[in-house]
């Protein structure tokens, strides 16, 4: 099966109905896929912090969030993530582009990759790395312990785990 | 008029709606002057009621009112686009528009200057924006419930700040409590 249906059906498995995302080139198909289903509500957020507001909001509301970003975004969040999410102890999971890992063409990307992990860890954020594509067969699981224990959790998803990038 | 003038005045209005409240002196001020269930707190996270509220509104059908400031809209600018293109129409910002950031301090905001937020939310596609005075609020509140669409009410007061006591409820509290007056 197609990766990208494949994510998004796990989402709606576990009732997941509300996603929010600011996109990154190898999340175009996960975000387009999710764009197109009836039993997901797509909206974009202009910036990750913004989009974390957008799900605590819709958890209160009675709805299972989530967030799809790139891990760029760690470095926008912490305040976000301590302060709202972890202190009012909401569930959010995070499934994001691991940029500047194996693979990557961008040397940019990896000066923020090479932070990712430390910053999660600081955070007590669980951490899962998908790197092949069989990985995602945790990603049910993953979603089933997140709104178990009421915590942000972070699913890191690399250029090999999407099939390389570009001409890579 | 102040921001704690105002909300005394509305909280007969407020009482009976979902409200998520700015963090800082604004969340202290509502929570002194007529604590409710129906009220969220935020105790940190600056800029976050508007798109906390949207999120709401989007998931549940009851009325939601955002307390917010300008200085708290201007950190998260990206809000006014996103709520211009899908807040539906329980959804109520009210910014209280004092132009100074009074949680650090009263030092002015941009909007103390050349910055107009009821024509930045247009501009962001915000269909009904309504700016009012301080004393109007009451009134321009019950007008935006009724109308039933999506509306930015941006409230010019002047700058200034009750002495209120900090919140000392824990943030799980607020939240549990809030989520059943949501659902009940």
């Amino acid at each position: 099966m197609n990766i990208d249906k494949r994510i998004a059906d796990v989402l709606a498995a576990n009732g997941v109905s509300f996603v929010t995302t600011v996109p990154c080139k190898q999340l175009a198909g996960v975000i387009e896929e999710i764009d197109q289903r009836d039993d997901i509500f797509h909206i974009p957020s202009n910036k990750e912090d913004e989009g974390m507001g957008l799900c605590a909001g819709a958890w209160m509301g009675g709805k299972r969030p989530a967030i799809i970003m790139q891990n760029t975004a760690i470095g926008v969040t912490i305040n976000t993530l301590a302060t709202l999410i972890q202190y009012y102890r909401m569930p959010l999971p995070m499934l994001i582009s691991y940029r500047g890992e194996l693979r990557e063409p961008v040397a940019c990307q990896v000066e923020m990759a090479v932070h990712t992990k430390a910053l999660l860890a600081q955070l007590n954020i669980p951490t899962y790395h998908f790197h092949w594509q069989r990985d995602v067969e945790e990603f049910d699981n993953i979603l089933k312990y997140t709104f178990m224990c009421n915590k942000p959790v972070a699913i890191l998803t690399d250029a090999n785990f999407w099939g390389g990038y570009g001409d890579q | 008029m102040i921001r704690s003038e105002i909300l005394k005045e509305i909280a007969p209005i407020l009482r009976n709606e979902l409200v998520v409240c700015n963090i800082g002196i604004p969340s202290q001020e509502l929570h002194a002057i007529d604590d409710q269930p129906s009220n969220f707190y935020m105790l940190g996270t600056m800029g976050l009621a508007s798109s906390i509220g949207l999120g709401l509104a989007l998931a549940q059908p009851k009325p939601v009112i955002v307390i917010d400031g300008d200085g708290s809209i201007l950190t998260n600018l990206g809000t006014l686009p996103t709520i211009g293109n899908n807040a539906p129409g329980n959804y109520i910002l009210m910014i209280i528009d004092n132009g100074s950031y009074g949680s650090t301090g009263d030092q002015p905001t941009y909007t103390s200057q050349r910055t107009d937020l009821a024509g930045m939310a247009r501009a962001a596609g915000c269909a009904r924006v309504v700016e009012v005075q301080d004393k109007d609020t009451g009134a321009a509140l019950e007008e935006a419930l009724a109308s039933g669409e999506a509306t930015v009410l941006v409230v010019k007061c002047d700058s200034g700040n009750a002495k209120m006591p900090v919140i000392t409820m824990d943030p799980v509290v607020i939240r549990d409590r809030f989520m059943k007056a949501v659902a009940g």
